[in-house]
């Protein structure tokens, strides 16, 4: 996640690595093989594609991808809308204006963060229905008795959709725009003010321009999770590209055909990576780094009633995509407290937690290294192969997983077929089925997130600084670890938190890859919905948010620690 | 941070992953286990597993996994650790069997339990409850007391019938059975006049249509017997038992050709490390005793004929089950899937 991207105030990464020099062999020969791994799942579902016949498309074609990829687009419309409009506003309010609670709020906006998809649709399905809350209050106000004798809007459908995954996912655009906007509030805005431009001109004409790559970054990211999503969807009954990717697998026994369609929606993702990648390009020769950021900005104080209302609007999309499904699986925990006793609860939080730490240490990790090889080899190959793979979060979490499941079990069969042949043993399923495959997955599935913080946190950095080192007799890995390790402490954290807070949620891949006995919050709370009875894991669902949250919390704060909140 | 501190993150890492795949990749080892790689959760199936591990001695492991549960065992290959497959509709078993990942059992007593129409020919897989595809009709606003699938395309339904995604499973296989009888042409001319009957877009689960006739949304839903069961009995959400409330269960043409049954069942894995055992248990499930705790339990109809349904589910009148095979059923599932894309009976009967 691109959370303190800072558009124009560094060149370009790439250029950090100036001085031109062959990158050590050990160096190169990791990064290579990090990204072979990371490319494993997705190289395996193209080889998957390919190997199908492409009996599947007249169907396709005729009956289903058309309609699928124009609701599709519609859906990534709305929610890329929604989310940078809320993203945004939120953020320049939180910014540049004092009103009561501001502190709380800025805080309290990254909330519904750690509030999976899935989970937000159906909280909001229940919330709207005609026996939720808000139609019964309807009926007692105004004397209905039935659904026909009112109109009420209806959440299950494409619009309802893209509300709902825009709730849960604007912060993404929120923290990317608010960092932004507190650094050049600092700057530009200084000279715009001093020329005599009012906040709000200043924001218009020179504040958004500067933090459109920022948000364009910040978009990407929620339109990748709303490639992805198939719970939300399913549940609302909304006909995605994703679930005919699953329809075609499962109900018309055609893998080939699903790793077809999913292929194609990789090459949407590429598109819409690199029409991003273009759009910060164009704007990276801005100037000055925040040379103030510890200056307080003026900030325009609301006051009486319009103080009020900035609170209330501000505090209203963590009502929705926070304070919802907090209502929703709140009620359904109360009347099962007996639950909380529950020693498999606290074993999935465990294994929840350990999972979760786990993949985002080794994300960080490999983002770390392949952002280092491509600083230093300036290899197109290594960064179009990374661009790729770190794609892969566009895909629903079973599709990748089967991918990675695939590539492992061939590797763990032939590793035993050569041991029985050379050493008269079996080696069985080493990796395959094993709680490593499930970290391993969903690293390579969030490695996006870490790698898009790791690099706008490198984007930060003044370009000559490991030069400085080499030149004083430093390798090029010295200099790495020494220099620019330290000063990328904030962006690493910020990157393992996105990563750790991801797989917290995630679902998909870890049931497909667990082994025996492997129960994580998501998968409890997914026996229960797979069975009708999303209430029995309301417990388990309030457990993700709560594991969740201490960590979006630390991010919230980290990343406005330059400033003041 | 200092310089050495990824170095032992490293370290420290590349140990962890070593030993949980050590730990992790040895399961059951022990000859006295059965793995059961399941389609049903492990809550609901935990007490009849109690139960085989009391009278046999040999425990259970279970992996409850839905989307791509048969893809991983092919996956695996020799080396699965799966020993039975349990299912939740015939559409999976069928498709196991297809990818070769079963094997013939060939057991007395399950043969003599489970009646030939809910078996594989080949002995691949075998049924062991039944559950009703039936109509859920509002009591309020439904007066007649019984129903065909046909009649759901009947004009006189327009604008009253709710249902789920016509791609889930349990309606992709009433929609195969509706082409086994029909004949396709038939059969899609039937499916567009159930689209032009829909209240609305299909969508949730199957609680939900009846939660939805309830609210008055629509008169007819279509879902599954034991949901009934469920609702009924539902002490911690006393809601769902208004919804229950307000419907009655209706077993469509029950005067004719029967309704619709789908499958859970059991197939025993091509490379079943334990096959002993896996034997044993699928036996056990096959079982009198098995038979009835399931479906008490459930809420869905035991396959062995002498066993008995829940007084619940009783309650809801006879079933007659369509006496076609449900391997022929299942052949027509491709085809079913393709329709409901080709008629675009999800998207609703506006469009």
């Amino acid at each position: 996640m691109t959370a303190d991207r800072l558009p124009g105030t560094a060149a370009h990464a790439a250029e950090a690595g100036a001085v031109r020099r062959p990158l050590p062999a050990a160096a190169l020969a990791m990064a290579g093989l990090i990204a072979a791994i990371v490319f494993l799942p997705i190289g395996t579902l193209i080889g998957v594609a390919l190997s199908g016949s492409g009996a599947d498309w007249p169907h396709l074609v005729e009956y289903v991808l058309p309609r699928a990829t124009v609701t599709t687009l519609a859906l990534l419309a709305m929610v890329a809308f929604g989310s940078a409009v809320i993203g945004v506003a939120t953020a320049w309010l939180v910014v540049a204006y004092e009103f009561p609670l501001r502190r709380t709020v800025a805080w309290a906006l990254v909330l519904p963060l750690a509030v999976p998809p899935y989970l937000a649709a159906y909280a909001f399905a229940e919330f709207f229905h005609f026996t939720g809350p808000v139609q019964s209050a309807l009926r007692e106000v105004f004397g209905f008795a039935t659904s026909r004798d009112y109109w009420f809007p209806e959440i299950r459908s494409t619009p309802g959709a893209a509300i709902v995954i825009t709730a849960v996912a604007y912060p993404y655009v929120y923290l990317t725009a608010r960092v932004v906007f507190l650094m050049q509030a600092r700057n530009i805005a200084d000279v715009a003010r001093t020329l005599g431009a009012g906040p709000t001109r200043t924001f218009w004409r020179v504040l958004l321009p500067v933090a459109r790559p920022a948000v364009a970054a910040g978009v990407a990211l929620v339109l990748m999770e709303t490639l992805n999503d198939i719970g939300a969807v399913q549940y609302l009954g909304v006909r995605t590209l994703t679930l005919s990717v699953y329809s075609t697998w499962l109900n018309r026994g055609s893998l080939e055909g699903a790793a077809q369609i999913a292929v194609v929606m990789l090459v949407l993702v590429v598109l819409l990576l690199s029409a991003e990648q273009a759009a910060r390009r164009r704007q990276k020769v801005h100037a000055a780094r925040g040379t103030h950021w510890r200056v307080h900005p003026p900030r325009t104080r609301l006051v009486g009633w319009r103080g009020v209302a900035a609170t209330v609007a501000a505090l209203l999309p963590v009502a929705a995509g926070f304070g919802i499904p907090l209502y929703v699986f709140g009620r359904y925990a109360l009347r099962r407290l007996d639950q909380i006793a529950d020693p498999v609860l606290l074993e999935a939080f465990v294994t929840s937690f350990a999972t979760a730490a786990a993949a985002a240490v080794l994300a960080v990790l490999a983002a770390l290294m392949l952002i280092n090889a491509m600083r230093l080899s300036r290899g197109a190959g290594v960064a179009a192969l990374v661009r790729l793979a770190a794609s892969g979060y566009a895909l629903p979490g079973t599709i990748l997983g089967l991918g990675l499941l695939l590539a492992l079990a061939w590797l763990d069969n032939t590793v035993d077929a050569a041991a029985r042949a050379y050493l008269g043993v079996s080696t069985g399923l080493l990796l395959s089925g094993s709680a490593f495959a499930v970290v391993l997955a969903c690293a390579i599935r969030f490695l996006a997130l870490a790698e898009s913080a790791v690099r706008a946190g490198l984007e930060k950095l003044p370009p000559h600084l490991d030069e400085a080192a080499r030149c004083l007799g430093r390798s090029s890995a010295g200099s790495a670890t020494v220099i620019l390790l330290p000063l990328l402490a904030p962006a690493i954290l910020t990157a393992a938190i996105l990563v750790f807070v991801d797989t917290v949620k995630e679902l998909s891949a870890t049931i497909l890859l667990r082994p025996f006995g492997f129960d994580t919050l998501a998968t409890l709370v997914y026996e229960n919905a797979s069975r009708g009875a999303v209430e029995d894991g309301a417990f388990a669902a309030l457990l993700i948010v709560a594991t969740a949250i201490v960590p979006v919390a630390l991010l919230s704060r980290g990343l406005t620690r330059d400033g003041s909140t | 941070m200092t310089a050495h501190r990824p170095r032992a993150l490293r370290a420290g890492l590349t140990a962890l992953a070593v030993a949980a795949a050590t730990a992790w990749s040895l399961p059951a080892a022990a000859q006295e286990t059965v793995n059961v790689y399941s389609y049903r959760q492990p809550e609901l199936i935990a007490p009849l597993l109690e139960a085989f591990t009391e009278e046999t001695g040999i425990g259970t492991e279970v992996l409850f996994l839905d989307k791509g549960l048969e893809d991983r065992i092919a996956a695996e290959g020799a080396n699965s650790p799966a020993d039975v497959i349990l299912s939740v509709d015939i559409g999976r078993l069928v498709n196991a069997k297809e990818l070769g990942i079963t094997q013939p059992v060939e057991l007395e007593t399950i043969d003599e339990n489970i009646p030939e129409r809910y078996r594989d020919p080949e002995g691949h897989w075998f049924g062991l409850t039944t559950r009703g595809r039936v109509i859920y009709a509002s009591k309020e606003r439904v007066e007649q007391d019984s129903i065909t699938y046909e009649e759901l395309a009947d004009p006189k339904w327009e604008g009253r019938i709710c249902m789920r995604s016509g791609q889930h499973n349990y309606n992709i296989a009433l929609f195969a059975s509706m082409i086994a009888h029909h004949g396709e042409e038939e059969a899609e001319a039937w499916m567009k006049g159930l689209k032009a009957n829909l209240a609305r877009k299909p969508d949730g689960n199957d609680r939900a249509q009846a939660r939805d006739i309830y609210a008055g949304e629509c008169d007819l839903g279509i879902g599954n017997t034991y949901y009934v069961g469920l609702m009924m009995t539902n002490e911690k959400e006393p809601e769902q038992q208004e919804w229950a409330d307000a419907i009655k269960v209706l077993f469509p043409n029950a005067e004719g050709r029967g309704t619709h049954v789908n499958i859970s069942g059991m197939a025993m894995a091509r490379h079943a490390p334990h096959p002993d055992a896996a034997r044993a248990l699928m036996r056990f499930l096959a079982s009198p005793e098995a038979q009835e705790i399931y479906a008490e339990q459930v809420y869905e109809y035991p396959v062995l004929p002498s066993a008995e349904a829940s007084d619940i589910v009783k309650s809801f009148g006879d079933i007659e089950p369509d006496s076609l095979p449900l391997a022929t059923i299942a052949e027509h599932r491709k085809a079913a899937s393709e329709m409901v894309d080709r008629v675009g009976l999800d998207d609703g009967p506006a469009s």
